[in-house]
């Protein structure tokens, strides 16, 4: 019996000692008889490599997750498509990666991406602790960043650098457009309740401050555990000193939990319920009657006009699903850093950050957007939504109202001279 | 002091509905001595198996009430019979990892299928809205969840102290070779005994769908919470379960009122107390811890 199953393993071994060298071999040959372009790009590698590191398993993976590489990959498309012959990147690979909400594994994963891969850029990052780890690589490595699932501003705050880019959307925007809107309409009197973490903090200050800003008091601002099931208790004080407005900032499972049993308390139709940040995916996977009316600011909506439509159509056909504005924010970093490499006709990262900056863009995603120079913030109209009744969803994923375009001076506070590109 | 006695009412509701989805993991290890890591999956299959109900065949909240926990019962037979009952003479550590690493495998397979960010699901009618009682308020629904489960533990309490069958299980797992010797066959009573444990779990899910959120993942955290409920109770015993399950309702409603930060800490320092005063749990048997 022992013999038998020694000898397997020697067999196995061998076919497995084969299999390397026969790899090996074909990398040698790989390597030294590949395509020649004789010299003629300025491209490391002769092609570009876009990494695109999010939440590909965890609570994030629908709002950008895998799809996301589905839209970069329609950026490529049309990016070929456009120059064809002319075109400088004449191979663009897109790599993948799971960050899995870790920072520890964002930043291996982003030194991986950047060395060994040769990413020329790195897209996405959702969670503010993963894309700050994500942006001291880019720093290190000299090589562009460019976030859009983060919402942290301190990446265009006290840790900006000259390579990383904040494209979609940040705290401090939406707590102006949602804070400044619904304190503008009457309601004055905040209660705040916030999930514990890095995110929640922020978005508790940003709100807090936008709130008093726009003539509006907080009564109480009330932390609690992260992840949470159970926020009964919770809801009930939110509900202490009748506030008007009850602003949750949780995110995911969380936010469906808060909204919920928010919905079963006594504080529904009492208190109006605004959410700090909240996805398309969201509403899909509540139900769109348990948000009904609910007020937030979002960075892109697919159904806003015929532009975003024929984007959405597309990205429907491949995917099966309705875009969020993750996935439309990284088509368009795609597409306008190809551009740039196009235009500049190399992919040295210094070169297209220099190209980058200041720039004023105008495409589907970034309406009145430009490249903000002092601080690689990303400004672009924005929208406050509401989110649509039962009855007045038309088709699948027709959940939002747009109310109002909040136009980039308006959404975007000016540098507060925090950062210092280096 | 009006607001003291709402945070008590609703710790008790949320008590009850914790009793009800530790109940599972108690009869399971009262009876068979497994600790099912899974007990949080199943319970994830049971609201899924809900909202997937809803959504296919427009099965509401009450039917779901007894299909998904019939479906589930089958599920933790046929878990029991091709996978557990191999372990069962071995250190339970290893009925342990594989229950592990049975939850690993429904969770990633549901969100395989359903995706991460959750299914949704509607309040049934004649649960919604709230119930004032002297300036006391509380959701209809959690009232509902409440006594529905307090029912349910008792059912369960009844059936295995005060009937022939309950006699016969928990004989079976006191002694399966005397047992034997008297001519029962215990293999036939071990494994709907399992199955049962796991039907509870989905039943738990059943009644969470409502105000939870229903994600691959909900009963990840959810689990280690019952596993408190039923450390603080006493492994194995239900009146444990029931009486955890109402300690840890009102300790969690306590803390996020008075410490909101430290809600789910106060739990566990509950729990480390209990273990260092009486180890067995407050309802447990030394023998059993």
């Amino acid at each position: 019996m022992r013999t038998a199953s020694t000898t397997r393993t020697g067999t196995r071994g061998l076919v497995a000692i084969a299999a390397i060298s026969a790899l090996g071999l074909a990398a040698c040959s790989g390597g030294g008889g590949g395509p020649q372009t004789g010299g003629a790009s300025k491209l490391t590698n002769d092609k570009i490599v876009i990494g695109l590191l999010n939440d590909q398993s965890g609570v994030y993976k629908d709002l950008s997750g895998p799809n996301s590489a589905v839209a970069i990959q329609m950026a490529i498309d049309d990016y070929k498509a456009k120059h064809g012959d002319q075109a400088v990147a004449k191979t663009v690979e897109i790599v993948q990666a799971d960050h899995q909400n870790k920072a520890d594994v964002a930043n291996s994963k982003a030194q991986e991406m950047y060395d060994r891969q040769n990413a020329d850029l790195i897209l996405d990052v959702p969670n503010s602790a993963a894309a700050l780890a994500v942006a001291t690589q880019a720093k290190a490595k000299k090589k562009l960043y460019i976030n859009i699932g983060a919402g942290t501003t301190a990446l265009t705050g006290a840790q900006c650098n000259k390579y990383t880019f904040h494209w979609a959307y940040d705290t401090a925007v939406l707590a102006k457009g949602t804070a400044g809107t619904i304190v503008g309409e009457g309601g004055k009197t905040w209660n705040i309740v916030y999930p514990d973490y890095a995110f929640g903090q922020d978005m508790n200050k940003s709100f807090s401050a936008e709130v008093k800003t726009a003539g509006g008091t907080v009564g109480q601002s009330i932390a609690t555990p992260f992840p949470s099931d159970n926020f009964a208790t919770f809801i009930t004080k939110a509900g202490d000193g009748s506030p008007q407005v009850v602003g949750t900032m949780h995110a995911g499972g969380d936010l469906i939990n808060f909204v919920k049993q928010y919905n079963q308390s006594e504080l529904k139709g009492k208190s109006e319920l605004a959410v700090g940040l909240m996805f398309i995916t969201d509403i899909h996977s509540l139900g769109v009657d348990q948000f009904a009316g609910t007020q937030f600011t979002d960075a892109w909506y697919w159904n806003f006009d015929e532009q975003n439509r024929a984007w959405a159509d597309k990205f429907t056909a491949k995917t099966q699903t309705r875009p969020s504005f993750a996935h439309a924010a990284n088509y368009s970093a795609a597409l306008n850093y190809l551009e740039a490499v196009q235009a500049a006709g190399t992919d040295d990262a210094d070169t297209i950050v220099k190209s980058l900056e200041g720039k004023k863009i105008n495409d589907f995603f970034l309406r009145n957007g430009e490249v903000r120079a002092a601080d690689h913030n990303v400004t672009h109209d924005v929208y406050l939504a509401k989110v649509k009744t039962k009855d007045q969803v038309k088709e699948a994923w027709d959940y939002e109202e747009i109310t109002k375009t909040v136009p980039a001076a308006q959404a975007y506070a000016a540098p507060d001279g925090s950062c210092k590109l280096s | 002091m009006g607001s003291f006695v709402q945070y008590t009412v609703q710790g008790l509701a949320a008590g009850g509905f914790y009793a009800l989805a530790a109940l599972g993991l108690a009869v399971i290890f009262g009876v068979l001595g497994v600790v099912n890591f899974s007990h949080g999956a199943c319970y994830m299959l049971g609201a899924v198996g809900a909202a997937v109900l809803l959504d296919t065949t427009n099965l509401g909240f009450w039917p779901a009430l007894l299909i998904v926990p019939l479906v589930l019962f089958v599920f933790g037979v046929l878990m029991e019979r091709l996978l557990v009952r191999w372990l069962l003479q071995l250190d339970p550590l290893y009925n342990f990892l594989l229950t592990f690493g049975l939850t690993l495998l429904l969770v990633d397979l549901v969100k395989r299928r359903y995706g991460v960010s959750g299914l949704p699901y509607e309040l049934p009618a004649g649960l919604e809205g709230n119930v004032t009682i002297g300036g006391l308020s509380l959701s209809a629904y959690q009232i509902f969840a409440c006594l529905f489960s307090l029912a349910v533990c008792l059912l369960v309490w009844a059936v295995l102290t005060k009937t022939r069958v309950g006699m016969i299980v928990r004989a079976a797992t006191e002694d399966s070779e005397r047992t034997r010797a008297l001519g029962i066959n215990v293999t036939r009573w071990v494994t709907p005994v399992f199955g049962f444990g796991i039907a509870l779990a989905g039943l738990a899910g059943v009644l969470a769908a409502p105000f939870r959120a229903i994600t691959a993942d909900m009963g990840s955290n959810f689990v280690i919470i019952l596993f408190a409920v039923v450390v603080i109770g006493g492994l194995g015993s239900i009146l444990g379960a029931v009486v955890g399950g109402f300690l840890v309702g009102l300790v969690e409603a306590y803390g996020q009122a008075y410490a909101p930060s430290f809600a789910q800490v106060v739990i566990f320092v509950l729990m480390a107390v209990v273990v260092l005063v009486r180890p067995a749990g407050l309802f447990g048997r030394a023998e059993v811890a």
